[in-house]
């Protein structure tokens, strides 16, 4: 039964009209007038921004005028702004538990068209604080301190950005990396638009600066494979698989590679697509971070026959080689985890019109970008299969891009990189270079401007969707090319352009394992599966777990300028909570009443945190509350509802749904 | 393996070579075809095109026969068919109102259709169902040498792509393979063959035929391989017209099904070579494949 009195409470209720967000569509001067005459409501007002200072001013003056005892905030989600009013409540000189927030934007006016009935529900919802907020009693938040290291997953240059950011405030760091080199995708790259910084000049000193930093721990080949605890106390375990040279030991003078018995370098090259070989030891690229060599196990003959000569071993003069090196697994403590594990390109394979892998002179944007480079597989020249130079090369862009049956999203980055690889193509061929596109997307800062400056260096532009590559000619002029037919939409004509050499401007995908690092890390993703930021425009970089943080491409196509921002974004977060010390924790925990308790131990097994044991003497079940995180499993699992969660008693929860149901 | 078998007009008719060999074939694959019983119209691109409800009515008989048949999936050897059965089965589950009328038209006749059964082409059969495997297990005369451009047309896997690519389709392409021909690099295996337009409107049509088999000699193909007997007739039916008759293609266009005869070792009465306009036994000689 609902009292008169409700308990002897002196409740303010506030209604926001957040603008017209929420006034436009709920008839917030109603809510508040019938909120007036709720039992318990001593005072009822309807404000335009109960969130700007001086709404939270009033409710302040309030609980000190009129002496009221619970404070309920009809406004937005409470993920926005309870913490901003649990603030003023308590500056008023309340205890912040003491109050109650009603989410009528969100989950009302954002959501309703008919206005009456969504002024209804306002008012349902805000009677139903009304009688939960009488049984809120005061709870005090807890402190826990922080551990000060900090975890990047991903050694691209965001990882890189934000290790060193961290690593130069004084933090320790530890920066997991799953190939052998940091560097990522910006390591393959020849130079970045639109200012055509040659990428390795500016990436590799970075590089080098991460491998030497006291601060940083630089874990290659490795891989998080489990992570406990929560934010300022994560357990992290590492695997870290063997390189076959022991890294303290190697100093990169490569007399393995000259010695192994392959005399020729006879394997595709991972880091340089497949374009160029190597032998079973290698280092991935001239300056890769660490300059140590590694063993591909898959293509060394001892590995696959245990009869090697073992010549490399034996030109080692340092004894660095270790055939029977074996994983290792690291745990390790740290406070904050950033994530910046990267992307991976679309494979073209998926649009089988534009014949990749069928039509030999097909190419992904990021073959050519090692073809372009001086110390790629070609030394920087533009060259065909068979050894000729192109004369003509056309460039697609939006393969797997803005298009229904791969990927619906733009990727950001493939207008501009584009442009770049035409001019670089021209510059190094010569070439004729045609670029096919649906719109040209420039918006950075001088972007345009290389546009412009594309368009006056003679490169062609041909506004449509490619329908087909194809090896058929029509025309002795075709014989023997590659034909790309498109509309031209500006012309309005259908064009066949013959070309000697595609450029497929791949998009930006999340990685293939992108759904296992949001379950090891308890992240979530937006549609498309890159990583969801906490919210798009105000926590860019944080995620729904406190403590782990984005940066790069894993959270959605960006370029480097972004990324790097990100990064540095990123760090700062993670450093903010490491010099404050300490994570406040919501005392929204639960506890055991003793004298209930049967000793089932039901409770023990569901609680995802271990935080729940059983006392041996006493027979019953005890929460460590520095564990648990209520979530409020055990509470409903409890078969003789012994196990109470504050700001959920049932007291609260069975007054909010009377609330609701009766009006 | 048991199917119901949907023939359709142009296997009892100018595609009979396809019937011929595709039964003797499914035979030799331990494959058991049972024809639906007094089939009618598959529906047909004319009739679609006129009168959609009916059309779908004609298709959904056939369907409610082989339902009521318990014969199993069927299987329709001919593009067009295996296209408006499809087509049929995908609108009386997608479509109500086309479901509520066609389901009325078969009541009317006593009959209805539930649905349960899948419309499958006898390639996707072939490399799904029975497996390269027990293809390969069955070759006794490898097509060692033989160049074969492998033509799909494009009815099979547009717009439906039930089992292969729609725009790069490989089935037959491996299944030559399997059968020891050398496939050769086709570019246009799902380009129009001119379909009807080689009879209503020749001057259009009759180049898109012509289209397909230039590019076929242009890749030294020996002869072309379809799975459509529309496809077959209008590449095997108009090659002495090109520019006006001066230039003979002479290329031989067989059915998949009549290759795998060749390599299954099946009699010539199985393989039905001579029902084709262009010889193809000349062709076979000189690679020194025996029918």
């Amino acid at each position: 039964m609902e009292s008169k009195t409700n308990g002897g409470a002196r409740i303010g209720v506030y209604v926001c009209h957040c603008g017209s967000n929420i006034a436009a569509q709920v008839d917030v001067k109603a809510v508040a007038e019938y909120a007036s005459a709720l039992p318990g409501v001593v005072l009822s007002k309807d404000y335009k921004y109960m969130c700007s200072d001086p709404g939270q001013e009033m409710i302040k003056q309030d609980i000190k005028d009129h002496r009221l005892d619970r404070v309920v905030v009809a406004s937005c989600s409470p993920l926005l702004h309870e913490h901003t009013f649990r603030t003023a409540t308590s500056d008023g000189g309340l205890n912040p538990y003491l109050f109650h927030m009603v989410n009528i934007r969100e989950h009302d006016s954002w959501v309703h068209e008919d206005r009456a009935a969504a002024t209804e529900k306002a008012k349902d919802l805000v009677r139903a604080a009304v009688r939960r907020v009488a049984l809120h009693t005061a709870l005090e938040t807890r402190r826990v301190p922080i551990h000060p290291d900090v975890l990047i997953v991903g050694g691209g240059i965001a990882g890189i950005h934000a290790a060193l950011t961290v690593a130069k405030a004084g933090k320790k760091v530890y920066l997991v990396e799953k190939d052998a080199t940091i560097g990522g995708h910006m390591a393959r790259f020849d130079k970045t638009f639109p200012t055509l910084d040659c990428a390795a000049c500016i990436l590799t000193p970075k590089m080098s600066e991460v491998r030497a930093h006291p601060n940083i721990t630089l874990w290659t080949l490795s891989d998080v494979v489990k992570v406990d605890g929560s934010v300022g106390n994560f357990q992290v375990t590492v695997r870290r698989r063997p390189r076959y040279v022991v890294e303290d030991l190697c100093v990169g003078c490569l007399e393995c590679i000259k010695a192994c018995v392959f005399k020729e370098a006879k394997f595709p090259d991972e880091f340089n697509l497949g374009l160029g070989k190597r032998k079973p030891v290698y280092m991935p690229f001239p300056q890769a971070v660490p300059q140590v060599v590694l063993i591909d196990p898959n293509t060394c003959i001892e590995f696959k026959t245990g009869k090697c000569k073992k010549t490399c071993a034996a030109a080692c003069d340092r004894n660095a080689i270790d055939f029977k090196q074996a994983e290792q697994v690291e745990t390790v403590t740290v406070g904050t985890i950033m994530l910046s594990t990267g992307f991976q390109v679309f494979d073209a394979v998926r649009d089988p019109r534009y014949r990749y892998k069928q039509i030999p002179e097909v190419y992904t944007a990021l073959e050519i970008e090692r073809m372009v480079t001086a110390s790629g597989p070609t030394a920087g020249e533009i060259v065909m299969k068979d050894g000729r130079h192109p004369k003509r090369v056309a460039i697609i862009h939006c393969v797997g891009s803005r298009d229904e049956r791969t990927n619906r999203y733009c990727s950001r980055v493939c207008c501009m990189y584009s442009l770049k690889l035409a001019h670089l193509i021209k510059e190094h061929s010569g070439a004729e270079v045609y670029n096919f596109y649906i719109d040209m997307r420039t918006p950075g800062k001088g972007y345009e401007e290389f546009y412009d400056r594309l368009l006056g260096e003679g490169v062609h532009f041909i506004r449509g969707r490619v329908a087909e590559v194809t090896d058929v000619a029509e025309t002795p002029e075709e014989k023997g090319r590659i034909v790309v037919r498109a509309e031209d939409t500006l012309a309005g004509v259908v064009r066949r352009v013959p070309v000697d050499m595609v450029v497929l401007s791949v998009g930006l995908e999340p990685r293939a394992d992108s759904a296992e690092v949001r379950r090891l890390f308890n992240i979530s993703c937006a549609t498309g599966g890159f990583f969801l930021e906490r919210h798009p425009k105000l926590a860019p970089v944080n995620t729904a777990t406190d403590g782990i943080f984005l940066a790069g491409c894993c959270q959605g196509p960006k370029d480097i300028p972004d990324t790097v921002a990100q990064a540095g974004a990123a760090a700062a977060e993670a450093l903010m909570l490491v010099m404050k010390g300490h994570v406040e924790i919501e005392p929204n925990t639960a506890h055991v009443v003793e004298s209930d308790c049967s000793g089932c131990k039901s409770c023990i097994g569901l609680c995802p945190y271990t935080a729940i044991s059983f006392d041996e003497e006493k027979k019953k079940a005890v929460i460590n509350e520095a564990l648990c995180k209520g979530c409020g499993t055990c509470v409903a699992a409890c078969p003789s509802g012994s196990i109470v969660q504050n700001l959920f008693t049932d007291g609260e929860i069975f007054e909010e749904i009377e609330g609701v149901l009766n009006g | 393996m048991r199917y119901s078998y949907y023939p359709g007009c142009s296997l009892k008719g100018t595609g009979r070579a396809y019937e011929e060999s595709l039964l003797p074939v499914f035979r030799a694959l331990k494959v058991e075809l049972a024809e639906i019983p007094d089939w009618n119209c598959c529906g047909a691109t004319a009739y679609m095109s006129s009168d959609e409800s009916c059309a779908f009515a004609l298709g959904a008989r056939n369907l409610a026969i082989a339902e009521r048949e318990k014969a199993g999936d069927v299987i329709a050897p001919c593009s067009a068919c295996y296209l408006n059965l499809n087509k049929t089965q995908h609108y009386l589950a997608e479509y109500p109102d086309i479901g509520r009328k066609v389901q009325a038209g078969l009541r009317a006749i006593g009959m209805s259709y539930a649905g349960t059964l899948k419309v499958r082409h006898p390639l996707d059969v072939v490399i799904n169902d029975v497996g390269l495997d027990a293809v390969k297990a069955l070759v006794r005369k490898p097509l060692k040498g033989l160049k074969v451009a492998p033509y799909y047309g494009c009815q099979i896997v547009r717009p439906y792509a039930t089992f292969d690519d729609a725009f790069n389709p490989t089935t037959m392409d491996r299944l030559l393979a399997v059968l020891g021909a050398e496939v050769v690099p086709y570019g246009l295996k799902t380009r129009c063959c001119g379909g009807s337009l080689t009879g209503t409107l020749e001057p259009v049509g009759v180049p898109m035929a012509h289209r397909l088999l230039l590019e076929a000699r242009e890749r030294g193909a020996d002869m072309v391989t379809t799975v459509c007997p529309l496809c077959q007739f209008n590449l095997d039916g108009y090659q002495g017209t090109v520019g006006g008759g001066a230039d003979e293609i002479a290329m031989p266009v067989t059915y998949f099904t009549q290759l795998m005869g060749i390599a299954f070792g099946l009699p010539a009465a199985d393989v039905v070579l001579n029902r084709g306009i262009v010889p193809a036994e000349d062709v076979l000689a000189r690679r020194q494949i025996a029918v």
